[in-house]
């Protein structure tokens, strides 16, 4: 690591150049340019596909230069160029290549559709190579100077090329929420795309920015100003301002899909669910540091409850005939049973392979599901249809936007009793669990009953998110339990920060919520939880939302090391 | 004595007993019962035996990838098991490629070890990579964190081999010198099984003979022994890392090739399953531990190609191959929970498990 600080600030830059180059080839090669092609950010402008090579460019010039802080100012601005440069000749060098070699015989994605994103659709090829790379080295160049201005300009043009992008990108969300409006429609209609096209206009673009960048400006201006006013406020008025905010948020939350429309709400319930979920995997994973990758078994497991129980379809032997709140309890009780009867095997093992049994765990339990073994009972690989809806009164709640109630109502009790959980003594003996099981055990914390606490109560809230899930579709299969949902849980309470409650709802909006929204992501969306995955182990193991014990933890360690380092030294 | 040992039997030590017990129960009932049946003829017993044992050889090759970077690292390389698939899956292209040009055909046995050494190499590139970009910065991390990154390598793999090479699954051509079988008697093996049986043992032949008797074996072993002692005797602690991944990388690529031969199948997911049952294969062998992770391999192969219809069947159990996996994974749980250390493994000590 030392030696590498002491390689000049041009190899530093030629190397950064190099990863990038190579990220962008592979980025064009497995499709992803190819496919968010088909967005546009700026209508008839630039494309998300062409959006990422720029971002892959700008980034990694930006690291660049950041890299080389102690040099002066022509080294910083060179070596971003250079980065720039050599990146930008990756994507030429694929280009030479894919048209002297067909490449498509095993790459899918090499195709000539690929080659016309990558020359930005110039007719010349050696203009377009010339572009590119002079392109590239401007771009790099351009990046190298966000370093140089003033960092409240730097955050305000940041944040306005951010929102710029975020608006052009959910921009037929925009248009869906605002059809019962038609006056604002028409209003906007200059900032969006033509019809036929995505994306903002270019006026629209440069409105958005120059908006959101000089509020941006006025705020931070402004924003301390105002935050010591709120605190200078009597403690009565502070706590007055706080309940106003709740009132708020809990009005928006219940006329959410009044607003929001069937297709919101829709996605509005899936991510409502994984909530769910990941409350519950973070209390065994976040709170109690027992890593489990068979979460999915109790999701499924509630939901086939809640299928047996209330069907009405008589393809299986059962016969019950349940209405959904009468199946709920039990739906619960039965994967909270599931917890303890999995979690008593596993109490003894740690770590590693706590991880891969659980895993084990969740594939024994869809194979099942899956086979003609159960078939009599669980329908095999038809599942269970005709699954009952919940009902209020008299009111069926089968369509998305009447269902988000009973979500929400999930989500708030599984919220409530994580947070009420969190530093109660229970929660207290899991994470001293989780920091250390034998010092734990020492200060007379009873490892089996705590352990399997945080099982059953992880299992309860996968249970209840399962049960409606079943009910929200009506039917199941065994090829909704795969893998895939734990691993999805799973990232998202990290993306979130384990442990962390808020993180828990912002990890489902961005990784749930998003990729839902935005089709052309959900094919990529394992590939980028995976690259997450690794990308927030290494720089932010954290999470984006922290939680205050986790921090601490992670970061005695580094100190811990820093003292190590010091003393090798 | 006798009173203390009663005290210290707690709640888990009694769930633990029932469940064994029981499925051990269930386990020697069914087998009865399907002997006593008898619908089956010796020579499917021994057809499933022989299946088993070249299975098993499979995942004698990949389960030692785990038990090598286990030993040194004391980590699960999640990733393993894509580092599998990717050898498999690119060598396919060259094994198209050859089969096109007839090359397979006119020199079957420079074709097989083309395929081999590229199959290795990928894997080995990859098995590289992962090291140097997921494990290598979080060596001091605390446990979960690595595991996490090797989790999120192995789908981000997954799935750029996905983007790579496409979705489909991919029919390797059939090698002609390979077709057809030896028969003696009830015992019927076929060729493609031999040179799995054999390049297997071979590689593994190798392997040991490197770890047991080379420079950088003895290294390896001091440093899976403990790091920091070894990098004060002058070793380079990551180097042999590497080594030790690069090892592991060439045998699942080895094993890509050989698994590609049996099933004449390769796609992107096809590491997945392998993956978990070499896994299993190393735990059971005791990991950590090389000759465990062979013995493991074969007697988990033999268990998964025997055991479903010598359980179950006797049960009544329709379609019992179905439940395979099923078997393997129970299999996994009844060793972690009976004998941690494997068949052969050392006692884990509490830091180590």
């Amino acid at each position: 690591m030392e030696y590498e600080s002491k390689k000049s600030w041009w190899l530093q830059a030629l190397q950064t150049g190099l990863i990038g180059g190579v990220v962008a080839v592979l980025v064009s090669l497995i499709g992803m340019v190819a496919s968010f092609h088909e967005r546009d950010i700026i209508a008839g402008q630039i494309t998300m596909g062409q959006t990422v090579l720029l971002l892959i460019v700008i980034v990694f010039a930006y690291f660049s230069s950041r890299g080389t802080e102690t040099t002066n100012v022509s080294n910083r601005l060179i070596s971003g160029a250079l980065t720039g440069l050599v990146t930008a000749s990756f994507i030429v060098g694929l280009i030479l290549l894919g048209k002297a070699v067909n490449l498509r015989e095993v790459l899918v994605n090499a195709s000539p559709a690929l080659y016309k994103i990558l020359t930005f659709e110039m007719e010349n090829l050696t203009t377009a190579y010339i572009y590119l790379l002079l392109g590239g080295t401007v771009i790099g160049l351009l990046s190298a100077m966000i370093h140089l201005i003033p960092s409240v300009w730097r955050n305000a043009v940041i944040n306005g090329l951010l929102l710029v992008l975020l608006i052009a990108l959910l921009q037929d969300l925009i248009r869906l929420i605002l059809v019962p409006f038609p006056s604002i429609t028409k209003a906007l209609a200059w900032m969006f795309g033509t019809k036929g096209q995505e994306g903002l206009s270019v006026v629209g673009a440069i409105t958005v920015f120059l908006i959101v960048t000089l509020v941006n400006l006025f705020s931070t201006a402004q924003g301390d100003n105002m935050r010591k006013r709120i605190q200078s406020l009597p403690k009565g008025s502070q706590q007055g301002l706080r309940w106003i905010t709740w009132i708020i948020i809990a009005a928006l939350l219940l006329i959410w899909p009044r607003v929001a429309g069937t297709y919101l709400s829709e996605v509005t319930n899936t991510v409502g669910l994984f909530i769910l979920m990941g409350l519950g995997l973070n209390i065994v994973v976040g709170y109690a540091g027992l890593l489990d990758l068979g979460y999915v078994a109790f999701f499924a497991l509630g939901a086939y409850t809640m299928a047996v129980l209330t069907t009405t379809g008589g393809e299986i032997t059962a016969n019950f005939q349940w209405t959904f709140w009468e199946a709920l309890p039990v739906a619960i009780f039965m994967a909270v049973l599931a917890g303890v009867v999995l979690g008593i095997p596993v109490l003894r093992i740690r770590g590693d392979y706590l991880a891969i049994i659980t895993l084990g765990f969740g594939e024994i339990i869809r194979i099942m599901f899956l086979s003609d073994f159960l078939k009599p009972h669980l329908g095999g690989s038809f599942g269970i249809v005709l699954i009952a809806s919940p009902t209020f009164g008299n009111l069926s709640l089968n369509t998305p936007q009447t269902l988000y109630y009973v979500i929400l109502a999930g989500c708030m009790l599984a919220l409530f009793v994580a947070y009420r959980l969190r530093d109660s003594r229970i929660g207290r003996a899991w994470k001293a669990i989780r920091e250390d099981e034998d010092v734990a055990q020492a200060m007379g914390i009873n490892l089996t009953s705590t352990k399997l606490l945080a099982f059953a109560t992880g299992a309860a809230f996968g249970g209840l998110s399962g049960a409606i899930f079943a009910a929200k579709l009506s039917t199941v299969y065994p090829h909704s339990f795969v893998l895939l949902v734990s691993i999805n849980v799973l990232a998202l309470i990290i993306v979130g920060g384990m442990g962390s409650l808020p993180g828990v709802i912002v990890g489902a909006l961005l990784l749930v919520g998003l990729p839902e929204l935005l089709r052309e992501f959900s094919e990529f969306r394992l590939l980028i939880y995976g690259a997450l995955l690794i990308a927030m182990m290494l720089n932010k193991p954290e999470g984006f939302i922290p939680e205050a014990v986790h921090l601490r933890e992670l970061h005695e360690v580094e100190e811990e090391d820093n003292v190590t380092q010091t003393a090798v030294a | 004595m006798r009173q203390r040992f009663l005290n210290r039997i707690n709640f888990t030590d009694i769930a633990l007993g029932i469940i064994g017990v029981s499925l051990v129960g269930l386990m020697i009932v069914g087998s009865i019962k399907t002997l006593l049946e008898g619908n089956y003829t010796t020579r499917q017993w021994l057809d499933f035996v022989v299946f088993g044992i070249a299975q098993g050889s499979i995942y004698a090759l990949i389960a030692l990838g785990y038990t090598l970077v286990y030993g040194i690292l004391r980590m699960i390389n999640f990733a393993h098991s894509e580092v599998f698939m990717s050898g498999a899956y690119t060598a396919y292209f060259a094994a198209d490629a050859m089969a096109k040009a007839g090359f397979i055909r006119s020199n079957p046995f420079i074709a097989i070890l083309i395929l081999f050494a590229i199959s290795m190499a990928t894997s080995v590139f990859i098995g590289v990579l992962v090291e140097r970009i997921a494990y290598r910065p979080l060596r001091r991390a605390p446990r979960l964190v690595p595991l996490i990154t090797a989790i999120g390598a192995s789908f981000f793999l997954q799935y750029t081999f996905k983007g790579l090479y496409g979705s489909q699954f991919k029919a390797y051509p059939e090698v002609a010198a390979l077709k057809g079988s030896f028969t003696w008697g009830d015992f019927n093996i076929t060729k493609i099984q031999v040179v799995v049986i054999l390049s297997a043992a071979l590689l593994m032949l190798g392997l040991y003979l490197y770890v047991q008797y080379t420079k950088t074996g003895k290294a390896m072993r001091a440093v899976s022994e403990d790091k920091d002692v070894a990098a004060l005797m002058g070793i380079d602690v990551d180097a042999i890392i590497v080594r030790t991944f690069v090892l592991g990388a060439a045998l699942a690529g080895a094993a890509g090739i050989l698994y590609s031969l049996t099933f004449r199948q390769v796609n992107y997911l096809m590491g997945f399953i392998p993956g978990i049952k070499a896994f299993t294969a190393a735990v059971l062998g005791g990991i950590g531990n090389i000759p465990g992770a062979m013995l493991g391999g074969l007697f988990l192969g033999l268990f998964e190609s025997v055991g479903p219809i010598l359980f179950l069947d006797g049960l009544n159990v329709p379609a019992p191959y179905q439940l395979k996996d099923v078997i393997a994974f129970t299999m996994l749980v009844l060793v972690l929970l009976f004998r941690p250390s494997g068949i052969l493994g050392e006692r884990l000590s509490r830091s180590k498990a």
